[in-house]
């Protein structure tokens, strides 16, 4: 089972070999309201750990969403183009950002595991 | 005081409401050593009257275009302004309301920006177009940042077409954000080829039609260069009304279109305030710099309109914003789609012929006084003449003859560019056979 | 709330029990298309005579196909935009108590003067010698300002607000690039959190990065904070005064002396100018540039978003990086310099627009100067001071300021008063608007939770304060007294209700086509 890591600013990354895929977190999306638009990275753009990925845009906000680990991007979802409403609906799943060939996975051991982000998140309400 | 309600029993009363004796106990904060206590050099307040009085004594200082025959251009024209015009945009709900931030009772205003909308985006050929900007020369300083936005490239090429304070705003406001501008020089004869210097760096090329010197040209070889290379074509209008005489810009390829508004509904008012037009093939939108109005429903389903993508804006993306811009020319855009309305399809195109035939009658009048020769073969409404003598004398004694004879290209570009003998002339549908006549024979006589 | 749904729909539709009409018009309330849904081919508004004879000189590219814009007459014209403007709230209807935007009554006597035929019809680019009078009357507005602001010189060209601020940094940037003779290395532009979202926009657009100061306790800025930034990289700081949060910032004096020995400039955004004209000059507080916003303290109308004027006063450091043009007054009157050739020893960082400047707004502001007088304009400034504190003081007991003390011409409460009761400060706003009032700011200042700030102006009479008073303590007792429910529902009697921000900008419809929904389809 692949395994999904997440920052303190609520992106995830789920890691499959030597590729991850990023997104945000759905206690994000649930902060960020409705999502009306998502600006997405170039295909072939190589991102450090902590570089902006990818901008949010709800009616009210918009936020920068950084990658929580340094790589080349090698997809990004095109769906959300179409539908941003992904991101609200199933941020998790459909709702993911982009794929990344990761350059540096020991970046990986920083970030928190599922069980460490939900107490993270439960401390902040 | 007449605009004030407040009678001083009231501020009494409402004083002792509030626990203080005195207005002054409501500025404690301000420190003492702050506080103005001298006198100012400015007059006391005066009655309605004598403000009229007075101010109309200033206004009769001033010698206009409706006074005496004028042929002023370049950038700001004379024409007709319809009385409903001016009655509708002085309705209070019109004039005297905000921003429309608060859409349930702000349909007026949306209603009228997204007819606005539409209407600028028909007229330029573009997709979308904003709820307008500051003015043309500002819209124009916001294309080419656009279009670095756009591009990710930063190097801009301004033809030597485009009226010069539209270069110099986009000159100024490029200045401290990692732009490069190169300027062309003034096209005077409508010669200039920049094919050659568009190359992979470029982020956009800015060229006016009709140019400033009046040159019309098909942009559609230009914009296929531009597209080849990958910069954007931002197509400058400073005579809106061209327009409806003219293939649109988006016709012939442009990416942004940039335009003067005021010749539409707005007087010249003495350079302002105008309404610059901004509008943009469907893809850059996102992109755009301004306000944007958008249909919706309300909870009752009813069509309605709001704001819409601000998220782009300065009051939420702060030092992240496309601009810093956050007014539009609210009040200006409503005239211009009010008069725009009036005009209707039928009127936008009749209106733009015949400032076409006025400014072609005149050419050929002029063209058969000595020492004047016009420049350009194909034009709209405006075109640069040589003279034998500098312009800017010819223009002053004809001034001294109730002449305003038109606008000096040193004026617009400063001494020293050898422009001293070019003038640019403008006609309108309100140039009579009589005014013409007037400038002929002025001409003839000074010239001679 | 007392009126719930049911009851003012039936009340347009009687004895129907629904809430239809035939055309959807309810009394006067008037449902209107859109101008392209009301086209007639054949219709038009204008009469335009024959051209005559002419040679056609448009080259190749004479306009072939149609526009499609719509054809209608006058009569239609005039009714279409007259029932529009009936869907509009507008000062003229009402209090509107807009904090931080100073929406005070418009005089119909600047409106008459712009329409003077010698300022209306006046070109830009006339003969120096044939409009005297507009550079008699741009250099008279200049001079008031001056004269109110205690600051040396001033730029008159900026469009607005944001604009001011633009040309207000662009300046400082010049003259730091000009003390180190080339681009400066100062990067910093210090701004208090509790600033306008153009601030930092401006900041950045001039090549600067954005520092936040904090806000104290107080609402005021945090010198100490503020002290402890400050460094060679520092180029300026852009504080509003009286700021956001609808106070004075006392410390004016010693930050401006703290960020001149540091080696930048003081930009003060002039938004809140309103409260202290005539009492305060800000050049005696020690800044080096502040934009007015004509539009709110001089009172040009707002125009539903604008045309505004927003003027820059300048420092003698700033002074000589101002843009052209500017007037100037020799011995034989009044002219104008255009180009950096012609500025002397002045050295312009550049043009910001088209011409001269916002002259419309130049002189109905003068016509409401003149009519103030000096006298007035600081009754001004103590009448709007005096509402706000008033208007704080009668709602205080009900709802929770954010700040203690006096406030200036604004005052600024938070939503602690609505804690518990299931109604935000959004759906607080919104009952207001079937109160037949616009509401307050909402949510700015960021720096206070839930913020609600309130700015009457001086030209709300007593008896209608009280109204509103009146008004807000009744919304109030209903929020407390747990009817969530209405307030959520709220607007219920206004033009359209609450409308889908979301589906706007999810898929944006942002012009006419044949396509797009219709009233009739929407519903």
């Amino acid at each position: 089972m692949a395994d999904r890591k997440y920052t303190e600013d609520h992106e995830w990354v789920e890691v499959d070999g030597e590729t991850g895929v990023i997104g945000i977190s759905d206690y994000a999306q649930e902060q960020l309201g409705d999502v009306v638009f998502v600006e997405l990275p170039d295909v072939g753009k190589i991102l450090d750990q902590r570089d902006e990925a990818a901008v949010i845009e709800s009616v009210k906000a918009a936020a920068e969403v950084y990658t929580p680990v340094s790589g080349e991007v090698i997809e990004v979802n095109e769906e959300l183009n179409n539908d941003p409403s992904l991101v609200n609906s199933d941020a998790h799943g459909e709702g993911w950002f982009a794929k990344l060939q990761l350059s540096d996975p020991t970046e990986l051991d920083a970030l928190m595991d599922e069980a460490t982000y939900k107490t993270f998140v439960e401390s902040l309400s | 005081m007449r605009y004030l309600p407040l009678t001083d029993a009231d501020r009494s009363s409402m004083l002792n409401r509030i626990g203080v004796s005195s207005v002054d106990d409501l500025f404690v904060d301000v420190p003492a050593t702050a506080r103005f206590d001298g006198t100012f050099d400015l007059p006391d307040h005066m009655a309605e009257f004598e403000v009229e009085g007075h101010m109309s004594a200033i206004a009769g200082q001033n010698t206009t275009t409706a006074d005496v025959p004028s042929f002023l251009g370049a950038g700001a024209y004379r024409h007709h302004i319809p009385a409903s015009v001016d009655h509708l945009i002085q309705r209070g709900e019109f004039l005297t309301s905000y921003t429309p931030y608060q859409p349930e009772i702000s349909q007026g205003t949306l209603q009228a920006l997204f007819e606005f909308q539409s209407m600028v985006a028909l007229i330029t050929g573009m997709d979308v177009a904003n709820a307008s900007m500051y003015d043309g020369a500002t819209s124009c300083a916001e294309a080419v940042l656009m279009a670095r936005r756009v591009t990710r490239r930063n190097r801009a090429l301004i033809s030597g077409s485009v009226h010069p304070h539209y270069s110099a705003a986009s000159e100024t406001q490029a200045k401290y954000v990692d732009i490069n501008i190169d300027i062309c020089d003034p096209d005077i004869d409508g010669t200039e080829y920049l094919t050659e210097l568009i190359d992979d760096e470029t982020a956009c090329v800015v060229v006016q039609n009709p140019g400033v010197f009046g040159h019309v040209r098909d942009l559609s070889p230009l914009a296929a260069v531009c597209q080849d290379k990958g910069a954007l074509l931002i197509v400058v209008v400073t005579e809106a009304v061209s327009l409806g005489a003219m293939q649109s810009p988006g016709e012939m390829g442009a990416d942004v279109v940039v335009a003067e508004g005021q010749s539409i509904g707005n007087p010249q008012g003495f350079g302002g305030p105008y309404v610059g037009l901004f509008a943009a093939r469907e893809k850059y939108v996102r992109q755009m710099p301004g306000r944007l109005c958008g249909e919706t429903t309300d909870v009752d389903g009813k069509r309605g309109w709001v704001l819409t993508l601000s998220t782009r804006e300065q009051h939420i993306r702060r030092e992240k914003a496309t601009s810093n811009i956050c007014t539009n020319a609210g009040l200006c855009a409503l005239a211009f789609t009010i008069h725009l309305s009036l005009l209707g399809e039928n009127g936008f195109r009749d209106l733009a012929m015949l400032n076409h035939a006025r400014a072609s009658q005149l050419a050929d009048r002029l063209a058969g006084v000595d020492g004047v020769e016009v420049l350009p073969e194909a034009f709209f409404n405006e075109f640069a003449v040589r003279l034998s003598k500098p312009a800017g004398d010819v223009v002053d004694r004809l001034a001294a003859r109730d002449v305003l004879a038109g606008v000096p290209a040193a004026r617009l570009y400063g001494a020293g560019r050898e422009l001293d003998n070019i003038l640019l002339i403008a006609a309108s549908e309100q140039t009579t056979p009589e005014d013409m006549e007037a400038l002929v024979s002025a001409l003839s006589e000074e010239l001679s | 709330m007392s009126h719930s749904r049911d009851l003012s729909r039936s009340a347009a539709a009687v004895g129907s029990g629904t809430t239809d009409t035939v055309h959807g018009h309810q009394g006067l309330q008037l449902e209107e298309p859109l101008l392209f849904e009301i086209d007639n081919p054949g219709a038009i508004g204008v009469d335009l005579p024959d051209p005559g004879d002419f040679t056609p000189r448009l080259g190749g590219v004479a306009r072939q196909g149609e526009i499609g814009l719509p054809c209608v007459s006058e009569p239609e014209v005039v009714r279409h935009f007259t029932r529009l403007s009936q869907k509009n709230y507008a000062i003229d209807m009402g209090t509107y108590p807009l904090g931080s935007c100073t929406m005070k009554h418009n005089p119909r006597l600047n409106e008459k003067m712009v329409r003077l035929p010698g300022f209306a019809n006046a070109h830009p680019m006339q003969p120096e010698s044939t409009v005297q009078g507009a550079f008699k009357l741009i250099d008279g507005v200049a001079h008031w300002l001056k004269e109110l602001t205690g600051m040396p010189a001033i730029a008159m060209s900026p469009a607005a607000g944001a604009h001011g601020e633009l040309c207000g940094v662009m300046a400082i940037r010049a003259a730091l690039d000009d003390r180190e003779g080339g681009p400066t290395t100062r990067r910093r532009i210090l701004v208090p959190d509790s600033a306008h979202g153009t601030n930092p926009a401006t900041a950045a657009v001039c090549g600067f990065s954005v520092d936040a100061i904090p806000s104290d306790a107080r609402g005021r800025v945090d010198v100490k904070a503020f002290a402890e930034k400050l460094d060679d990289d520092v180029a300026g700081i852009m504080i509003t005064n009286p700021n956001t949060c609808g106070l004075f910032e006392p410390d004016m004096i010693e930050i401006a002396e703290l960020i001149h020995d540091a080696g930048g400039y003081f930009y003060c955004d002039g938004a809140n100018f309103n409260a202290i004209v005539g009492r305060v000059r800000p050049g005696d507080l020690g800044i080096d540039c502040m934009h007015i916003n004509l539009h709110k303290t001089f009172s040009t109308p707002h125009g539903g978003g604008g045309p505004g004027a927003g003027p820059v006063v300048l420092s003698d450091a700033l002074a000589p990086f101002a843009p052209v043009p500017w007037v100037v007054h020799g011995d034989e009157g009044f002219s104008l310099v255009e180009h950096a050739d012609d500025a002397g020893d002045a050295k312009p960082f550049g043009r910001l627009k088209g011409f001269h400047g916002q002259m419309g707004m130049f002189v109905r502001a003068y016509a409401y100067m003149l009519s103030h007088g000096r006298d007035g304009l600081r009754q001004v400034a103590n009448d709007a001071v005096l509402n706000a504190n008033y208007v704080m003081s009668c709602l205080s007991d009900v709802m929770t300021p954010a700040f203690e003390g006096p406030c200036m011409h604004e005052c600024l409460f938070d939503d602690r008063f609505l804690k518990d009761t299931g109604v935000s400060t959004l759906d607080f706003a919104k009952a207001m608007l079937d109160e037949g009032y616009h509401p307050m700011t909402m949510y700015f200042p960021l720096v206070v939770h839930g913020a609600m700030l309130i700015e009457p102006t001086e030209t709300e009479s007593k008896r209608g304060l009280d109204e509103f008073i009146a008004v807000m303590r009744a919304l109030v007792e209903r929020a407390k007294a747990g009817d969530s429910d209405a307030f959520m529902a709220a607007p219920m009697m206004t033009p359209r209700r609450r409308l889908d921000e979301t589906a706007a900008a999810r898929q944006p419809i942002l012009r006419w086509s044949p396509d797009i929904p219709t009233a009739e389809a929407a519903e």
